[in-house]
């Protein structure tokens, strides 16, 4: 039967895996959007081999499992002379995987910001620096956002995965309640409200700067003829 | 160092749980796509305690890793004295999830239909009901199958998940490799492999049905 108190017993080490899921998720979504950032960067450059590089990586990384992803850099890793602890292979194998989605995200928005306003900023004398900072990323910014945070979510999700290297995460400290006290109920539905409730406060922020966003586009809209 | 010879005899075992990972993700697809159409029209519906049953229905399931899901539904039932066989409470878990994304893949595809079709075969003597199978159906499921075929590489890739738990699927297999060969970089790579030849088979078949689709038209 379940004790009612397991959960209420456990609590701070709910609470430090829930951080401990917090923290990996913010540094590897950062560092994801930085290196999807590079990776469109990329793309862009003149020559076949950097577009070749860019479609190899992204086929990769979003042609496979995540949890594969992991498998292969902990446990295959030390078979290329590269030994990592579970959570740096946290922190990295979430980033690179990220990395991915969200150069592809990059990749849509820029192909979304018409030609017409490329070519009229070149026509004014914009370099390409000058094209991509005050052009193309200020629109990109705004189409990208809703896409961002549905990807910023989906790997809050995905790092649960991580429980399976034993990174100390929320998935894992649940596990590890459950294999101390036999109690299967209470700490998996703890498990899943606690992320639901990330995830639902990580979509009402993603709303909330989307409507904060939204008003800035309308007004911009507002003054083009 | 990197030695692909080593995993040559075990490519019998991991091409059957390609087959085994390919079946459990394609049932799952499958039997969402009836459910993840019901989904959708009861969330729609006027009846406000259905409506809201499956709002909080899709809010969880989009709401919490699927690894999670897996773990409530596989040892919360046998705790309570409820056993199923691993795959079919694998194929369950995978279906519920995947009926929540269907749902609102499925109510993008009703936003894109004009109202004017549905208002013309109300005119025309048209019961809801087949409204909704002659009429909305058939264009949600055109509209939307680009989105399905994205779910349906996200269920195959998801579906990795179930090794962790029970069953001998592809990944389960690459495992099973990787320790009986002591070269994991190896087998995983191999793994990898399969998976990504499996999502590119699901992404071309995807493909190429939306192009006869759209010459139909």
């Amino acid at each position: 039967m379940p004790d009612q108190s397991v959960t209420l017993r456990y609590a701070e080490r709910f609470l430090d895996g829930f951080l401990t899921t917090a923290w990996i998720c913010g540094v590897s979504i950062c560092a994801a959007v930085a290196l999807g950032l590079a990776l469109f960067l990329v793309r862009r450059l003149p020559f076949a081999p950097a577009r070749w590089f860019y479609d190899g990586y992204v086929g990769l990384l979003r042609g496979t499992p995540f949890l594969i992803q992991v498998f292969l850099l902990y446990y295959g890793g030390p078979g290329l002379g590269i030994r990592l602890s579970a959570t740096t292979t946290a922190l990295i194998g979430l980033s690179v995987y990220g990395s991915a989605y969200f150069a592809e995200i990059f990749r849509a928005g820029f192909e979304a910001v018409p030609r017409g306003q490329v070519e009229a900023a070149r026509m004014l004398g914009f370099d390409r620096g000058q094209i991509l900072r005050n052009v193309e990323l200020p629109q990109m910014a705004a189409l990208i956002l809703p896409p961002s945070v549905n990807q910023c979510i989906i790997l809050i999700k995905e790092s649960a995965v991580l429980s399976v290297i034993t990174v100390p995460e929320l998935t894992t400290v649940a596990t590890r309640v459950v294999s101390e006290t036999f109690n299967f109920a209470e700490p998996y539905l703890l498990l899943a409200l606690l992320y639901w409730l990330l995830v639902e406060a990580t979509a009402r922020g993603g709303r909330w700067l989307e409507r904060a966003a939204g008003r800035h586009l309308t007004t911009t809209k507002g003054l083009t003829p | 160092m990197f030695d692909p010879a080593v995993i040559v005899p075990y490519l019998p075992t991991l091409i059957e749980g390609a087959g085994i990972t390919f079946a459990v993700s394609i049932l799952a697809i499958l039997l969402g796509i009836p459910c993840g159409l019901a989904l959708c029209f009861l969330r729609q519906s006027r009846g406000r305690a259905a409506a809201t049953a499956a709002a909080v229905y899709i809010s969880f399931f989009r709401g919490t890793p699927l690894l999670v899901q897996l773990l409530v539904f596989f040892y919360i039932p046998p705790a309570y004295g409820l056993e199923l066989p691993a795959y079919l409470t694998a194929v369950a878990v995978l279906t519920m999830n995947t009926t929540a994304f269907q749902a609102e893949i499925f109510r993008g595809g009703l936003q894109a239909i004009p109202r004017g079709q549905v208002e013309a075969a109300r005119m025309l003597g048209f019961t809801h009901g087949q409204v909704r199978r002659r009429v909305l159906v058939p264009q949600m499921l055109r509209v939307t199958l680009p989105a399905l075929t994205n779910e349906a590489i996200d269920i195959l890739k998801s579906s990795s998940l179930v090794s962790v738990i029970a069953v001998s699927e592809l990944l389960r297999r690459g495992r099973q490799v990787a320790a009986a060969t002591y070269h994991p970089l190896e087998a995983y790579a191999a793994t990898a492999l399969m998976y990504l030849l499996l999502v590119s088979l699901i992404a071309y078949a995807g493909r190429h049905a939306g192009r006869r689709l759209s010459l139909s038209r």
